[in-house]
């Protein structure tokens, strides 16, 4: 097959096309420029570019640059901003993914006449129900079939992921082995383009307007101020400038923000818990859980699903989790031991 | 050049008989390129390109003599990235002169820009994207008339192969070339000086060039570059036709076989070897992965350190819109290029354009169409 990888510059991606090399397909490399400004962390700056093309040249592929950062401006990183001025929690990674990876660069791919497109997530494309569908990678530590719930049929059937079987230690191992440079560079943590010097305050206070608000405990009595409510999260507990109690009970959780009312709630765990989340921009992978069907969510990156059911419009959870942050992202698995959960779809809570 | 870099390596700056061969080969190697310049052998500092040339000129005259700089909007990176220094770090006031639609510099704009106080003018022989031919005579008359303190350089990089650069380049009191442009080794270059000008050097700490570009020489490189010269300008008077002649088939041979292909500067005097072409709805990062898979090396705007393609400032200057910019195609012939270069060209573009869906078809989608554009349609594209 002809394959494009998508190369980030990182271990993950170059062992997957080290694992496509060696399979025998027709193997090019590229790496998406998405950002032009100043940025501290990894993920496609120009020495991740430098990196990948390197790999390249070691495994004898072709590597290419493409020039997306107008797409990655008004998809991923203006929405960003927006979303913090009307409140909400975005994941920039979703909207990358959304937009980029599994838009344009797959649309590019298809132009220039490739039959799949690869990336280096921990993640696998297996079967279920005679449709396709998305499973956690076996290293489920590392798994990141979260961030591309959003995968349909059409993009399903044009994805390998070659490093979903194994685990990151197994993966490292091979890059070492074949010698790539990338064989022990450190994953990328942060927002790609949010500059480590100033961090998410200075970046997004160069494009919003940050206001200050109150802190008001749920009876509504005033107990302290916030420098800027737009960086303030639901499920924040550390930077309210509250004394912090030890006990659990006692301490305080942001549960809501209003920002037409310049106040951010702060309650106790409890205040903090739902067992109910609306969802909009819903995506099935194949079509929504049957009504009762007894699925998994996971309302977080790394957190841990819990049982759930879809009934509708909402993901009702057998056990009450911390309120998800409107805009956060909400996945629906089917549970499966043997081959790996499999995502059924997702959405992002309702503000 | 393989013996400089091996039996008879020796560094020209020593005292002993394998330096004084080296410093032979260089002195040979000056004389020859400052006749082709039109300079005495004194004029010319051999340097790492053109770039470094273009540095020495600009910013090396603003440090020496920090008055304002005139630049046209269509040169190269290294004379506007080098205006840009002077500015940020010597305080020197940069003014930038327009171009027209046709790819060459503006009189009218460049008249306004000069002055009794203007410390040096840089405009180009020949532009290395679009090719077009800049009015050089017409630039020094203006800069005499309205600059005379100040002093004319011109970066002929491109010009070098094609025109006779001591008549060409006779106005300029500084005059850059670089090696691999007229079949040279790359990495080697120099800035000729026509008349005695105060220059500050950039690289110092050493006596070669006459204190105006410290570094020990690198002799392969610079009798490399001499043959090249010499060989380049006795092929010219029978390769320049010849190349335009196959550069006018491929142009028009393009141009009627794509629909949405409009040459960039039609009209304009261009060198032998430029084909520059804006195609609509095709994006020329994607025609160029295409192209090379084809055999055709082909370019577009100019690459930024990661190797991504950003539009071309040139092409902005001469008020294309980023989009369009976006959908250049320059192809360049050189003395090497034969008709079957030519025949290949004419039958890959098209097909690459047409595997792209050229035309409405094929227009990459808008921006934000996200996957619920894609769950809707059919995937597009595909051969």
């Amino acid at each position: 097959m002809r394959v494009l990888v998508a190369m980030s510059g990182g271990v993950d991606s170059s062992v997957a096309a080290l694992l496509l090399v060696e399979e025998g397909h027709e193997v090019v490399g590229a790496t998406m420029k998405l950002w032009g400004g100043p940025a501290g962390s990894g993920c496609c700056s120009v020495a991740d570019v430098d990196d990948a093309r390197r790999v390249a040249q070691q495994l004898g592929i072709p590597h290419h640059v493409f020039n997306f950062t107008a797409e990655f401006e008004q998809s991923v990183v203006g929405p960003y901003a927006d979303a913090h001025a009307r409140g909400l929690t975005p994941n920039p990674c979703i909207a990358c993914n959304a937009h980029l990876k599994f838009d344009r660069f797959l649309v590019r791919a298809r132009q220039l006449g490739f039959d799949a497109i690869a990336t280096g997530h921990h993640a696998r494309v297996g079967w279920s129900n005679a449709a396709r569908c998305l499973r956690r990678g076996r290293d489920v530590a590392k798994d990141q079939s979260y961030v591309l719930y959003m995968l349909g049929q059409d993009e399903l059937s044009a994805l390998l992921l070659p490093v979903g079987e194994l685990t990151k230690a197994e993966v490292r191992a091979l890059a070492s082995r074949a010698g790539l440079r990338t064989a022990r560079k450190p994953d990328s943590q942060d927002v790609c383009f949010i500059p480590t010097d100033g961090g998410r305050e200075r970046f997004l206070g160069e494009r919003i307007a940050l206001r200050p608000g109150r802190l008001v405990t749920t009876e509504g009595q005033e107990v302290g101020e916030v420098g800027a409510l737009e960086l303030v999260t639901v499920g924040q507990r550390r930077g309210l400038g509250l004394a912090a109690p030890r006990a659990r009970p006692e301490r305080r959780y942001v549960v809501g923000v209003d920002l037409a009312k310049g106040t951010a709630t702060v309650g106790r765990l409890e205040d903090l818990l739902v067992s109910r989340v609306v969802l909009q921009d819903v995506r099935w992978a194949s079509g929504p859980p049957g009504p009762g069907a007894a699925v998994e969510a996971q309302t977080s990156a790394h957190g841990r699903p819990v049982p759930a059911h879809w009934d509708g419009e909402a993901v009702c959870l057998g056990q009450p989790v911390r309120k998800v942050a409107p805009g956060q992202a909400v996945v629906l698995y089917q549970p499966d031991g043997l081959l790996g959960d499999a995502v059924l779809g997702g959405g992002a809570a309702a503000g | 050049m393989e013996p400089w870099l091996s039996e008879r390596f020796g560094n020209p700056s020593g005292p002993h008989g394998a330096a004084r061969a080296a410093r032979q080969a260089i002195d040979e190697a000056r004389e020859v390129v400052a006749d082709l310049l039109g300079v005495g052998p004194g004029g010319v500092v051999f340097t790492s390109g053109g770039t470094e040339a273009d540095n020495l000129a600009v910013l090396g005259r603003a440090r020496a003599c920090p008055r304002p700089l005139v630049v046209s909007a269509l040169e190269h990176h290294a004379v506007l990235r080098a205006a840009e220094v002077a500015a940020e770090v010597l305080g020197v006031e940069v003014r930038t002169v327009r171009a027209g639609r046709d790819g060459v510099v503006d009189l009218e704009s460049l008249e306004a820009a000069l002055g009794d106080d203007v410390g040096l003018v840089s405009v180009q022989l020949v532009n290395n994207e679009v090719g077009t031919v800049q009015p050089l005579e017409a630039v020094a008359r203006l800069v005499r008339r309205h600059a005379p303190r100040a002093v004319l350089h011109t970066d002929a990089v491109q010009a070098a192969p094609w025109f006779d650069l001591a008549e060409a380049a006779r106005v300029a009191d500084l005059v850059t070339v670089s090696a691999h442009k007229f079949g040279g080794p790359q990495g080697t270059g120099a800035l000729a000086l026509r008349s005695p000008v105060e220059l500050a050097p950039l690289v110092v700490g050493g006596p070669q060039e006459r204190e105006l570009r410290a570094g020990t020489h690198n002799v392969a490189g610079i009798v490399g570059m001499a043959a090249a010269f010499q060989a380049a300008a006795a092929e010219r008077p029978v390769a320049g036709p010849r190349v335009s002649a196959l550069r006018d088939r491929l142009v028009s041979g393009l141009l009627s076989r794509l629909s949405g292909a409009r040459e960039t500067a039609p009209g304009a005097q261009k060198a032998p070897g430029h084909c520059h072409l804006v195609l609509d709805d095709v994006e020329s990062e994607a025609l160029l992965v295409l192209l090379d898979r084809l055999g055709v090396a082909a370019s577009a705007g100019s690459a930024c350190a990661s190797g991504a393609i950003e539009p071309s400032h040139v092409l902005l200057a001469m008020g294309f819109s980023p989009k369009e910019a976006l959908g250049a195609l320059r192809l360049t012939l050189g003395h090497t290029s034969s008709p079957a270069d030519v025949d290949l060209a004419l039958e890959a573009v098209p097909q690459a354009v047409s595997q792209l869906g050229g035309g409405p078809a094929g227009a990459p989608r808008p921006a934000g169409a996200g996957l619920a554009a894609a769950h809707a349609q059919a995937a597009p594209g595909g051969p």
